[in-house]
């Protein structure tokens, strides 16, 4: 039987199991839409803004695994969806994002709401495709499912001209797909993983470097057992916050500009740095021709762009991080002498006792970091934390007691202000039945405060709490510290909106907290409350995200506390 | 650094965007390219001629891998690599000399293709740097000449 192409979309998601579609509609796309009311095998969620709904879908994907699917119109629909689809890109997250395109006659004429669609998110896409022809639209329906989730994940955009939805042809969705131009590496290479692992157990201050490649390839088992024998010093990315436990003896935090000052360290004086799934990111090196000066490098990675790209690697292991250390576990554990690193640890918790991450609490005002640890203390231990981008995130990552993976939602690679809300509600459509909060700011909030209304339509109660410093904190922190202070154009605090009235008025309910006994009772009712919260937390308004390592400086360099210096 | 890779690619829409891009975005030079079909398959072979230190070329060559409808990268140090060039000289510049040019055509396998009351147009094929050479010795001798270069092609040896 054939069937319409914008059916066609909709039976090849139905065979994808696609639960949910984050989406906004409009002419090019309605075909899809008017398909999409006729069924009732996967639900939509109409978001307020097509940025809302890749978001959405982003951090539905990166809570439950999944690929996240999101529908926007031509014209301003893609365009309005590009923030979304480039936060993915940068952090591999794995989304499909259906757009309607202008008629294939149009295309090409400047017509009435066209853009290059695939133009445009070429470079921000893992692949994308301008169907022409509807019968390959089922085939590349499933091709971008596969190249979604296979290999190193990321978004894949399919532009579908309308009168491609229209034309008609036979429905047959591929059961499996094979590429020749596309076969990703998942197991490692068996010599190249003895002798990493002869390296590992010659080494004398090795650590590991865990990144988000841990996470997405579902690593965190197997490394909290590796960790646990081999009692080798740990340390995480952003992205990999949560691999390992908050309390495991051998994490020394997180690495990089915030890091930790033992994390920095054990990087900076390693002789052996085994890096599972991270990329060496400029936030986590400081000043490049200084970073890791006596470490060998093993890296272990499903991109092999990866490899080599900034540190010159002498153990390269291109393959899944999970399935390389399935076969490296036994190896390893095979004669490995854990007190071997023993003096290093002890170095390395003279450190961390030397520096360690802290705070100067205070009765007077809210500590925007008390929040986070207080936070972390109420809420179900496994809550999902998404953040959005500032000293707040920073903050999150540091304090927030992060015990399994996915547990921390946050836009790592490229740091969208806006994403936290729509992602924690994409989250929480993905695990009705765990406690979401976003952490976020006054600056970031306002980016995508439209999407209270999804909470409230589709009843997500998510909980924002808002660090309201009354700036946009980070970029003034770094004006009061590399620009004597000019707080060019930060200053939030001359217009406020009434946060609790805002919730009120879009169906949400919101709390102003400016004492610490406030703070405990607004969490514990807005959990109760079901609904989408805003707890709008007034922090001191001067603190700064520390220790730092001051742009373009090597890691040792860092900034520490006031009291430490 | 020059070197020159050869970029086997699915012969599909876009293809060549995505790979030009990709050295754009990326700051990578391109000096030059050449794309044609591969007859008898759905692939395209792209030739590009490149400039950059060794780990330049490495990440270039991994960053093509990763575009989805690339192939195969060949990088060899044993391509041949043929380029063509053509020269077209005002007549009146040239006249009293044609049997010079084409004998000097000769040494670089070509020879005059085409001669008319206007203009008279060289073409030569030969290895890039050999190219080079040849031009330089027809613009130091007569004045007015207008060049295209096609871009080089190789094939492995
Ligand atoms: C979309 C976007 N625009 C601008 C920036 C640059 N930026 C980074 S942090 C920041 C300030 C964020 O302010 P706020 O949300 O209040 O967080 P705070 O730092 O105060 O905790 C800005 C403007 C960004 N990351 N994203
Ligand atoms: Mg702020």
């Amino acid at each position: 039987m054939k069937m319409t192409g914008a059916r066609i979309v909709i039976e090849s998601l139905i065979k994808e199991n696609v639960k949910v579609v984050f989406g906004y509609p409009g002419g090019a796309i309605m075909n899809v839409y008017d398909e999409l009311y006729k069924q009732n095998k996967f639900k939509h969620i109409l978001a307020k803004h097509e940025q809302g709904a890749v978001h959405m879908a982003d951090g539905y994907a990166r809570a439950t695994g999944d690929v996240g699917v999101a529908f926007v119109t031509s014209g301003p629909g893609i365009t309005n969806a590009v923030t979304g689809i480039a936060t993915a890109y940068t952090d591999s997250i794995p989304l499909v994002v259906i757009s309607g395109q202008v008629p294939t006659t149009a295309i090409g004429t400047d017509a009435f709401q066209e853009v290059d669609a695939v133009g445009i998110t070429r470079p921000i896409t893992k692949h994308n495709f301008l169907v022409k022809d509807v019968k390959d639209l089922a085939y590349i329906i499933k091709e971008a499912f596969y190249l979604a989730r296979s290999g190193r994940p990321g978004p894949v955009h399919i532009d579908i001209p309308k009168d491609v939805t229209v034309a008609l042809a036979k429905f047959e969705y591929p059961e499996k797909i094979e590429l020749k131009t596309y076969k990703p590496t998942y197991k490692g290479n068996k010599r190249a993983i003895k002798r990493a692992v002869e390296a590992i157990k010659k080494a004398k201050r090795p650590v590991f470097y865990i990144g988000g490649g841990s996470v997405l390839s579902g690593a965190s088992d197997i490394i909290r057992e590796i960790v646990k024998f081999t009692k080798i010093p740990s340390v995480e990315t952003l992205m990999a916050r949560g691999v390992l436990r908050h309390d495991c003896p051998y994490l020394l935090g997180m690495v990089g500009m915030h890091g930790t000052f033992a994390a920095n360290m054990a990087m900076n004086d390693a002789d052996l740095i085994i890096s599972l799934g991270a990329r060496f990111d400029d936030r986590v090196t400081g000043k490049l021709d200084e970073f890791a000066k006596n470490a060998e490098i093993v890296h272990i990675d499903i991109d092999p762009s990866q490899i080599g790209k900034v540190v010159e690697t002498k153990y390269p292991i291109v393959g899944d991080v999970k399935l390389v250390l399935e076969e490296m576990m036994p190896l390893l554990f095979d004669g490995i002498n854990p007190d071997r690193y023993k003096e290093w640890r002890d170095v390395l918790n003279r450190y961390q006792e030397l520096y360690p991450l802290k705070y100067a609490d205070s009765d007077e005002v809210i500590k925007p970091q008390w929040v986070i640890e207080k936070t972390g203390q109420l809420v179900p231990e496994n809550a999902i934390i998404t953040t959005d981008v500032g000293q707040h995130q920073m903050w999150a990552a540091q304090f927030y007691p992060f015990t399994y993976p996915r547990q921390l939602i946050t836009s790592g690679g490229l740091g969208t202000m806006g994403f936290g809300f729509p992602a924690a509600l994409g989250a929480k459509e993905g695990a009705k039945d765990r406690v979401v909060i976003n952490f976020t700011g006054d600056g970031s909030i306002m980016m995508n405060i439209q999407e209270t209304l999804v909470g409230y339509k589709y009843n997500l109660p998510v909980i924002n709490i808002i660090l309201n410093n009354n700036y946009l904190g980070m970029v003034r922190q770094w004006q009061s510290m590399f620009y004597e202070d000019r707080l060019s154009e930060t200053d939030l605090s001359d217009v406020q909106p009434d946060f609790v009235k805002l919730a009120e008025s879009m169906g949400g309910v919101g709390y102003r907290v400016s004492k610490k006994e406030e703070f405990e009772k607004a969490l514990k009712d807005a959990m109760e409350a079901k609904k989408v919260a805003f707890i709008d937390v007034q922090v001191d308004r001067r603190e700064d995200v520390l220790p730092m390592v001051p742009p373009n400086s090597p890691l040792k360099n860092m900034l520490v506390f006031k009291e430490d210096k | 650094m020059k070197r020159v890779i050869s970029v086997i690619v699915e012969n599909e829409h876009g293809v060549l965007a995505r790979v030009v891009n990709m050295f754009a975005a990326r700051g990578y030079n391109i000096t030059s390219l050449t794309v044609a079909p591969i007859p008898n398959s759905e692939f395209s072979r792209m030739t590009i001629m490149s400039e950059g230190d060794p780990k330049v070329f490495e990440q270039i060559v991994k960053q093509l891998y990763k575009l989805i409808p690339v192939y195969k990268v060949i990088e060899s140090d044993d391509f041949i690599e043929k380029e063509m060039a053509m020269v077209k000289f005002p007549l009146k510049e040239v006249k009293d000399n044609l049997a010079d040019i084409d004998a000097i055509a000769r040494c670089y396998n070509g020879k005059i293709s085409n001669v008319n009351d206007k203009h008279v147009v060289v073409s030569v094929v030969d290895r890039p740097d050999r190219i080079d050479n040849f031009l330089k010795a027809m613009m130091s001798k007569y004045k007015n000449s207008e060049i295209v270069r096609s871009g080089v092609s190789v094939i492995e040896r």
